[in-house]
């Protein structure tokens, strides 16, 4: 699939990009440009499908086949979209609100059927264009407009409910790591099935600095891992640390130390069919084990789309009908002369 | 039998099966109307179900039916039967108002023990004498009899006694002359899979029939008047069935692939369950998560290029507002089939009634247009939902089609049309080198129509990008200028009032000197036509006219109002439609008749009203 024949100027549309200076919006467009060049599928086999808040403008700045439509159902619109048209590569951009909240049930149903499309969760832990209430993934305690005095709630972990769905595809990012968005975008393409993106993205209006725990400079080394398929997870400024199996837990290790040798860390292995591992891989959340980036979990699986092809071709030629007229006339008829 | 003195020979009979809804009363009455409609008579059925699956056995909460008219000139399944089944104390409760004057009621006396009486809510042990019944009763140890059918048959008593509905069948079968044959015909296909119950029911619809034969003595029987029908070949169809082949056939006329996105709800599932089975022809239905997934993924489908529809009842609609509204600005075809029910709330799920008028023409935010039209009968569901995909792929629309439930169950006689007596579907395409010719944009319309240009996603040189937030009239780019989004609003809804040249006129029936109108709308067509026919026929001089196409209205509707003095709408709702048209008729004087009962019009009941308002002064 890889071609030269796409640039990611390609992919970009007329339209002037309207997202506030400095959102990380603004960088996530950027590796998808790039990832939609790297796969090649031309701009006019491509649909951009999303629902509403800030993330969701994203289709007007693509120069492909693309619908903005209302909140929290575009994983619905998108999947009538690829039963209808197969053939298309259809991107279904969401936020935290409008997919998770809103949006939860058609999300959770999208990723269930694993119909294939390519789902971007742009995650800022906030809604941002109507101007800063809390959203589902906020944490306990968080202070906004809407909650003055604090969350009394749990958020949700969106990889969470994506293993909850039985989810075959799941990988994150974050808005500042330019590299590794594209890398998961461009696998996210490529894997047939619903792919989940979740993108920890910054919103510099209401919610700055929200992910800083996890993207400041000083520490992401140590509080974030980037997963490779068959590679060490190794993390840490120069690789000194890594995962290792403690019971049915993982544990932060550092190598060479408490009798830890490199021998002991763990492989990911991001098509392993089992989600045991994937799904504690996913909860790591970079206070004591850290934050996995990088490709979780990518295991090929029936979808949806192709197995109600299969099935309407397997029918049509049992019965051999070739009209609505021979079908009925196969049925209890009688005639008068 | 003619020579005989006890047959009685009749235009039209109404035969009312009913009993516990674990009885199979649907199933005796579906196929005492295949058989008749097999043998040249006019059908028209009214399944009337509870909306408990299964009440307690017994019980007045748990009685199911099923009316059904034969004969000639049939247009309604009847106001009154002439002769009523009812399997037990329950069953004759409810229905004993419903038989003739004149008409017979056959009971299972065998489920007529003070037990049973007592779950009818029987005060007494004479239940005939309690409720003051007038018609011939006829006493049938149906119970029993069954038994002793299938005294022999290896079945467990579970099973034999389910076959009671057919001795019952046996018996009407016997009453009304109508082929064994067929009969046995419909349970061979109905049992295929289990030749044992097939076998028992072979045996006791003989013994039904028999005993008809036996007890003759006592009980008229009926010939039933047949009329050559138009040619062809028929099927029995119901207004469910006919709307999903309807949408095949738009389908296959204009080239575009069908897709449903639905979620169960009553009475509407039907056209799902048909649809699902037609992936035999290619149809993609889907049973989405909730009704606001069905109407989204139909959304999603149609600007993928299909043609696309979404099915439901009143609360599915109400839940379906927000993505019409996106389908209304972003100008994709979508048909959304409404089959009206009860309401409002979850109100009578399994009863008809018009009142979604209202919410099919207004039931959005912002000023958002759609189409709306409405079948008249069950065959005629076949006809509107055609006409609903036509409009809606080459208006670029969405069309709300109101059938109910009254319709979508009932069922008529049906000739299969050939593919060419309906019209091609020309859908707007847009090409790629005309859209270079004519520098093209999104929302680059047809002058004339107003209708803008499907350019259909896969195709080079047509990306684009649509959305619920307003466009341009000109780029089709995000804009909140004022005086264009009243541009666009204006636009939108002239895009809508123009369908107007594209639908056929109103067609006035009666009589030609008549000073009063009677007119409605949808499902009521068979009950208003007989009684403005029946009015006619006793000299009254009222002419009548239905409408099929809501919004926009046939052109020619004020010049047709205007001919009358008195303009009289029968609906099922509190006035909706009569709203409607006179608020866009100030100067035409509407009169009204109203049932909000759950339940389709009697023809008396339209005949009084009538004669009441033309008497006022």
């Amino acid at each position: 699939m890889e071609n030269n024949e796409y640039t990611p100027a390609n992919y970009k549309s007329d339209q002037p990009v309207r997202w506030c200076p400095g959102c990380g919006d603004h960088a996530i467009l950027n590796s998808l440009h790039k990832a939609m060049a790297a796969v090649g599928v031309p701009p006019h086999k491509t649909a951009v499908i999303s629902g509403i808040g800030c993330s969701s403008r994203l289709p007007y700045y693509m120069n492909t086949y693309g619908f903005h439509t209302i909140h929290g159902r575009a994983a619905a619109i998108a999947t009538g979209f690829k039963v209808a048209n197969p053939e298309m590569t259809v991107w279904q951009i969401s936020g935290d609100g409008d997919g998770l909240a809103i949006g939860g049930n058609h999300f959770i149903h999208a990723v269930r059927r694993n119909i294939d499309i390519n789902m971007l969760l742009f995650n800022n832990k906030i809604y941002g264009l109507t101007k800063g209430q809390y959203s589902p993934t906020s944490d306990r305690g968080f202070v906004s407009k809407s909650s003055p005095y604090g969350t009394v709630e749990d958020p949700f972990i969106p990889a969470e409910l994506v293993f909850g769905a039985r989810g075959n595809f799941f990988a994150r990012s974050i808005d500042v790591e330019l590299q590794i968005s594209q890398e998961v975008l461009t696998a996210a393409a490529k894997h047939k099935g619903t792919s989940v993106v979740e993108i920890l993205q910054n919103c510099v209006i209401y919610n700055n600095g929200i992910h800083n725990f996890i993207t400041d400079r000083e520490h992401r080394a140590e509080r974030t891992i980037h997963l490779v398929d068959g590679e060490k997870m190794l993390f840490g400024k120069d690789n000194e640390r890594g995962l290792v199996q403690d019971g049915f837990l993982l544990k932060a290790v550092e190598i060479g130390k408490d009798g830890y040798t490199i021998d002991d860390v763990l492989v990911h292995g991001s098509h392993t069919k089992s989600n045991f591992l994937h799904q504690q891989l996913a909860m790591m959340d970079g206070t004591d084990l850290p934050l996995a980036i990088g490709i979780i979990r990518d295991v090929e699986s029936l979808t949806y789309n192709e197995e109600l092809e299969h099935q309407v071709e397997s029918v049509k030629s049992a019965k051999g009908f070739d009209s609505l007229r021979s079908m009925i006339l196969a049925g209890e008829t009688w005639e008068v002369k | 039998m003619l020579e005989e003195t006890n047959v009685k020979t009749l235009e039209k009979v109404v035969v009312r099966f009913s009993g516990d809804s674990g009885d199979g009363m649907q199933l005796a009455g579906n196929i005492f109307t295949n058989v008749s409609a097999g043998i040249g008579n006019q059908v028209s059925t009214f399944p009337d179900y509870p909306a408990e699956i299964r009440a307690p056995q017994g019980s007045l909460g748990g009685v199911s039916g099923f009316q059904v008219s034969v004969g000639t000139k049939v247009h309604t399944p009847g106001d009154h039967c002439d002769v009523l089944v009812a399997m037990n104390p329950a069953a004759l409760k409810q229905n004993y108002h419903h038989v003739k004057q004149g008409g017979v009621i056959i009971v299972d006396i065998d489920s007529f023990k003070e037990a049973d009486l007592r779950k009818a809510l029987f005060a007494t042990n004479e239940p005939f004498k309690e409720l003051d019944i007038k018609a011939q009763i006829v006493e049938v140890p149906i119970t029993s009899l069954t038994k002793e059918a299938l005294a022999d048959s290896d079945l467990d008593n579970k099973s034999i006694l389910k076959c009671r509905n057919i001795f019952a069948l046996g018996l009407v079968c016997w009453l009304f002359d109508r082929p064994l044959e067929s009969a046995l015909h419909f349970l061979r296909k109905k049992f295929a899979k289990k030749p044992a119950i097939y076998e028992a029911n072979a045996k006791v619809i003989n013994a039904g029939y028999n005993y008809g034969a036996n007890i003759h003595a006592t009980v008229s029987t009926y010939r039933i008047e047949s009329e050559p029908a138009k040619s062809g070949v028929y099927t029995d169809i119901n207004g469910n069935t006919a709307t999903a082949w309807g949408l095949i056939m738009a389908s296959e006329k204009s080239g575009r692939p069908l897709f449903l996105g639905s979620y169960p709800i009553t009475p509407a599932t039907d056209i799902l369950h048909e649809l699902a089975k037609r992936k035999d022809l290619g149809v993609k239905a889907l049973q989405m998560e909730d009704e606001i997934a069905g109407v989204c993924s139909a959304i999603g489908a149609s600007f993928a290029g299909n043609l696309a529809v979404t099915s439901t009842s009143g609360p599915g609609l109400a839940l379906k507002s927000e993505g019409i509204g996106l389908a209304v600005i972003a100008e994709l075809p979508l048909v959304v089939i409404d089959v009206q029910r009860g309401g409002p709330s979850t109100g009578l799920p399994t009863k008809t009634e018009q009142t979604d008028l209202m919410q099919a023409l207004y039931g959005r935010n912002g000023e958002s247009p759609v189409a709306v039209v409405a079948p008249a009968t069950p065959t005629d569901c076949f006809t509107m939902a055609f006409e609903a995909s036509r409009i809606a792929i080459e208006h670029m629309t969405p069309v709300i089609l109101l059938t109910d439930a009254f319709i979508g169950n009932g069922s008529s006689a049906w000739r299969i049309p050939d593919s060419d007596e309906y019209p091609e579907i020309k859908p707007p395409y847009i090409s790629a080198d005309k859209a270079s010719e004519i520098s093209w944009r999104p929302y680059t319309r047809d002058e004339k129509t107003k209708v803008r240009y499907w350019a259909i996603p896969g195709t080079e040189g047509l990306t684009h990008r649509l959305g619920g937030l307003e466009k341009d009239y000109e780029t089709g780019a995000i804009s909140t200028d004022p005086v264009n989004h009243e541009r666009m609003v204006y636009t939108r809804r002239e895009k809508i009032a123009r369908i107007a040249d594209d639908i056929p006129q109103l067609e006035v029936l009666g009589d030609e000197d008549a000073d009063t109108i009677l007119l409605g709308w949808g499902g009521t067509y068979g009950h208003l036509r007989t009684a403005a026919q029946d009015l006619c026929k006793a000299g009254r001089k009222v002419a009548f006219t239905h409408f099929r196409y809501i919004n926009p209205l046939p052109s020619n509707t004020g010049e047709v109002l205007r001919k009358y003095k008195k303009v009289i709408v029968a609906e099922l709702n509190t006035g909706q439609f009569a709203d409607y048209l006179q608020a866009k008729y100030p100067d035409v004087r509407i009169e009204r008749i109203n049932k909000v009962q759950g339940q389709p019009f009697l023809v008396e009941e339209v005949i009084e009203g009538v004669t009441r308002i033309m008497d006022e002064k």
